[in-house]
């Protein structure tokens, strides 16, 4: 099967700092993959080269090819905001807007003008229902977002990206700013997620990236070390720079 | 963020190993030693001291729990942690093997001997031996000492053969003897199965230092 995003040879450069070094992977489609590394080391700066989220930033330039459905998505013919629908995000830290739950999740489709073809009743609950919160919320959704829980807020996050139903959903570091209990159920819609969606996660958590991925990449300084199977890389990595990461050794 | 307690742990872990091996390797002499002399409180005493084995073993299998929650292991040292708990179950067994040994002594008692025992201490000596540098090659994590001694197993199976062939002539010729001969029959089995207990904990070694789980040697029995 092809892969769901390929990059060829990727090199980043914010200004004449070298950040991404000839980077090559295959994202499987419906899969997790993790991305792991120090502080640093371009992981997150890669994710964002995954749906040209680097493009705002002045100065920023990239070469290689980054490829979605075998298309390069650098091209000059692709529409960035067409691009962000079929890979969404979400981010560190939930960022709600200051409107109703409803509101939030009906954000997307409305922006896009799928508001006229779909009834917005039933994409905001398929989307709370997918991102595990419509339990919680199917009594308040016009409350304001920002009442909700940190944990609640990031899946109501999850379910805004869903709303637009993406292909891909990039996420970065997304439950490092949530309780363990909430980061369970994030971990656990994860997995449910991946019916439908292929999921790329950073992650400064590995013990996160062994119980969610099924493939794991391992970055430093820029390069991608190693990238292989979950399981492989955190019972027998080749490379011994992944090894002294993972196992707390690094100097 | 080097992890020094950790580390400092996961040596301690590893000496515990090597403490429950010279207690097995002693258990496997000290039983062959009666056997040989008629020893019986020798043989009463490998017996009692075999529940020590088992309480160490648990011990160390404590100490791999509380590593596993406290630590979360990943990489090689998971894999040493996860070699560490299965190396105890052959120590135990190997231990149990002795006390078997042991047992058969006590059996056997003050019957008069069948013939002098040449075979079943040399047996003896070679599973210790084997035994005691299986774990040297798992603390200086050697695969390719650990993938030799695997391979001297066939020597003890070439042993067996021959304790076999030689008590089974005793028994053909006087059927007054298959008791007895069958009673070192029984020792001689013992040691062919620790010594295929000590090929497991190189195939660990190996594991460890290569992180591939391969049959080594593959014992003839």
């Amino acid at each position: 099967m092809d892969p769901k995003i390929e990059t060829k040879h990727v090199n980043f450069y914010y200004g004449s700092v070298h950040c991404l070094k000839d980077v090559s992977l295959q994202i499987k489609e419906h899969e997790i993959t993790a991305l792991i590394g120090p502080s640093g080391c371009g992981k997150s700066t890669f994710l964002r080269t995954l749906n040209r989220m680097n493009d705002i930033i002045p100065g920023a330039r990239i070469e290689g090819e980054v490829l979605l459905d075998r298309q390069n998505i650098y091209e000059g013919s692709v529409d960035v905001v067409e691009l962000r629908k079929r890979v969404g995000m979400v981010f560190q830290q939930p960022n709600p807007f200051p409107k109703s739950i409803f509101e939030n999740v009906a954000f997307g489709p409305k922006m896009l003008g799928l508001s006229r073809k779909l009834n917005l009743d039933e994409v905001v609950e398929k989307s709370l229902r997918a991102a595990a919160l419509w339990g919680e919320v199917k009594d308040t959704l016009n409350k304001s977002a920002l009442a909700l829980s940190g944990g609640q807020q990031q899946r109501l996050c999850i379910a805004r990206v869903l709303a637009v139903e993406p292909e891909v959903i990039l996420m970065d570091e997304p439950c490092s700013a949530l309780d363990p209990a909430s980061t369970l159920k994030i971990e656990e819609l994860m997995q449910d997620l991946t019916k439908n969606y292929t999921i790329v996660i950073v992650t400064h958590n590995m013990l996160q990236a062994a119980r969610v991925s099924e493939w794991t990449g391992f970055f430093l300084l820029g390069e991608m070390i190693e990238y292989g199977k979950t399981v492989d890389i955190f019972s027998r990595p080749k490379d011994k720079r992944t090894e002294d990461y993972i196992t707390g050794r690094f100097g | 963020m080097v992890r020094t307690s950790f580390e400092r742990r996961l040596h301690e872990l590893q000496d515990d190993v090597l403490v429950l091996g010279s207690m097995v390797e002693k258990a496997i002499y000290r039983s062959m030693e009666a056997l040989k002399n008629r020893d019986l409180e020798v043989a009463k005493q490998v017996i009692a001291d075999d529940s020590e084995i088992d309480r160490k073993r648990f011990d160390i299998e404590e100490k791999c729990i509380e590593l596993i929650v406290t630590q979360q292991p990943v990489a090689s040292d998971l894999r040493i942690i996860v070699a560490v708990l299965n190396i105890i179950i052959d120590l135990e067994r190997i231990g149990d093997h002795a006390e078997g040994v042991g047992k058969i002594t006590l059996m056997i008692g003050k019957e008069p001997p069948l013939k002098p025992l040449i075979d079943l201490p040399r047996m003896a000596q070679k599973t210790g031996d084997m035994l005691r540098r299986s774990l040297d090659a798992f603390v200086s994590r050697d695969a390719e000492a650990a993938r030799k001694i695997s391979k001297e197993d066939d020597e003890i199976d070439g042993l067996y053969d021959q304790v076999f062939r030689e008590l089974l002539t005793f028994m053909a010729e006087d059927s007054k003897t298959i008791t007895r001969a069958t009673r070192l029959i029984w020792v001689a089995h013992n040691l062919e199965r620790s010594a295929d207990r000590v090929t497991n904990i190189c195939e660990r070694v190996v594991f460890v230092v290569t992180g591939k789980m391969e049959e080594i040697g593959g014992s003839k029995y």
